[in-house]
């Protein structure tokens, strides 16, 4: 053993654990989603819900002050017009996205468990089924067509809060959250992190000079323009692109795999408002 | 056997030369290599992490070179919930370059 240990690093081992890594494997969704929350309340006193919808701008004040100036002349607003005019456009049938999605404002409603298909239901998975159901071609995973809808999509819902449950008749939709929850808390890769080692055992330190994001809201804000990609990406992009940062094996968008990540992700962030699209750096 | 005492001393003191420090510093400080900055404070390094404690003096935590070669090479061992990486272990670092990183950390004040 080290021969000195700071109070820190005794508050890691008792305490921790005892809060999040230990968490009962088969706890029920309520129970978590409660324990995570208690504990980021715990670590962010000054947050409300609603403000997790805005990632690591929430907690790291120099870095929130650089983006709302980008945020001024946000570079995702083309995406927002050329995703109007894709749900407008008419498909070979005449119908339209319209006729599948009424109301444009319904990103909230995703993931959703779909019953019929025993499996989550994402947006873009969604979009696609619109087009299949209307004897058009499914867009690849990712598109820019797809990415431009997501965006408009998520403009119309902006404030509605996210409505993501996991419906207790159906074990399979309780799997499907287990299994996402599983991932989340998984060491994996040549460096050995979980998605919960930075995002909630280490949310709010520095990792060089990055603020690391707590999970909430991580599903809030999609799709996002980063100045880093230079144009605008999902967030499965931004899931394979951490998956790489640990050297672990990155996952194909809308993968199983992704999407029950995704899944338990919203429903830990249920009731946070829509904010996409965003962006970040 | 003061003298062989003292001859070992220099020995091993004339084994850590100045080039085997450059490069332990370049290990922890490099990006693609220990990336120790990610988490640490680290001498005069830039924009350091905040994940880990600041490493000075880091010979006074430990009870010899051994031992600090062992946290670094998989620190699970001491906390099983660490976020630190398991350098040795998973191959991130070769013995060399685990070697040339202890000897760095040890000479710093
Ligand atoms: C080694 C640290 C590390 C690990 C492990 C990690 N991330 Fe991240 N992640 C970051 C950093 C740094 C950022 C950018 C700053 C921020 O938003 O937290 C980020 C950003 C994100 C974002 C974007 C948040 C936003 O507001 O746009 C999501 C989503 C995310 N991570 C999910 C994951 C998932 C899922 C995993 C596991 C597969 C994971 N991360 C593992 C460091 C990590
Ligand atoms: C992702 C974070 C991270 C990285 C990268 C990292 N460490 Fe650590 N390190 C920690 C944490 C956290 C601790 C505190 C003890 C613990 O939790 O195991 C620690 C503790 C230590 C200690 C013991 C200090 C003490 O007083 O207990 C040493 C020495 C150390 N690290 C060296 C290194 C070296 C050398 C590297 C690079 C090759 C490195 N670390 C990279 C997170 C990290």
């Amino acid at each position: 053993m080290p021969l000195t240990m700071s109070l820190n690093n005794i508050l890691r081992l008792v305490l921790l654990p005892a809060l999040l890594w230990a968490l009962p494997l088969h706890a029920d969704p309520h129970q978590d989603q409660t324990e995570l929350r208690q504990y980021y309340r715990h670590l962010f006193p000054q947050l409300t819900l609603a403000d997790y919808r805005n990632g690591v701008y929430a907690i790291d004040a120099v870095a929130r002050e650089s983006w709302q100036a980008i945020e001024e002349f946000p570079p995702y607003e083309p995406a927002i017009d050329q995703g109007e005019v894709l749900f407008n456009s008419p498909f070979a049938n005449g119908k339209h996205y319209a006729d599948c999605f009424p109301d444009p404002g319904i990103a909230h409603h995703y993931p959703q468990w779909n019953t019929a298909q025993g499996e989550v239901l994402t947006l873009p998975v969604a979009i696609n089924a619109c087009r299949i159901a209307n004897w058009e071609l499914p867009l690849a995973y990712p598109h820019n067509d797809l990415l431009n809808l997501q965006a408009f999509i998520a403009y119309r819902s902006r404030g509605k809060p996210i409505d993501t449950t996991v419906p207790e008749n159906d074990p399979r939709a309780l799997a499907a959250y287990q299994q996402g929850k599983a991932f989340y808390y998984q060491r994996r890769g040549q460096l050995n992190f979980a998605c919960a080692t930075c995002h909630i055992q280490n949310a709010g330190k520095k990792i060089r000079s990055e603020t690391l994001s707590a999970l909430l809201g991580h599903t809030a804000n999609w799709p996002v323009y980063r100045l880093k990609w230079g144009e605008l990406g999902s967030l499965h992009r931004r899931f394979a692109e951490c998956l790489e940062q640990i050297r672990a094996q990155p996952l194909p968008e809308q993968s199983v795999e992704l999407r029950n990540l995704e899944y338990f992700l919203s429903f830990m962030g249920q009731g946070i408002p829509v904010t996409g699209p965003s962006v970040r750096k | 056997m003061n003298r062989l005492v003292l001859l070992l001393f220099l020995l091993t003191a004339c084994s850590i030369t100045q080039e085997r420090l450059d490069q332990g510093k370049r290990i922890a400080f490099e990006r693609n290599k220990g990336n120790c900055l990610a988490c640490h404070a680290i001498a005069d390094g830039e924009s350091p992490g905040t994940i880990g404690p600041a490493l000075n003096a880091v010979a006074n935590r430990f009870q010899d070179q051994q031992q600090l070669r062992a946290f670094i090479f998989d620190a699970r061992q001491f906390n099983p919930e660490t976020s630190m990486p398991p350098f040795g272990k998973n191959r991130i670092l070769s013995d060399a370059e685990l070697d040339w990183l202890v000897d760095y950390l040890w000479s710093l004040p």
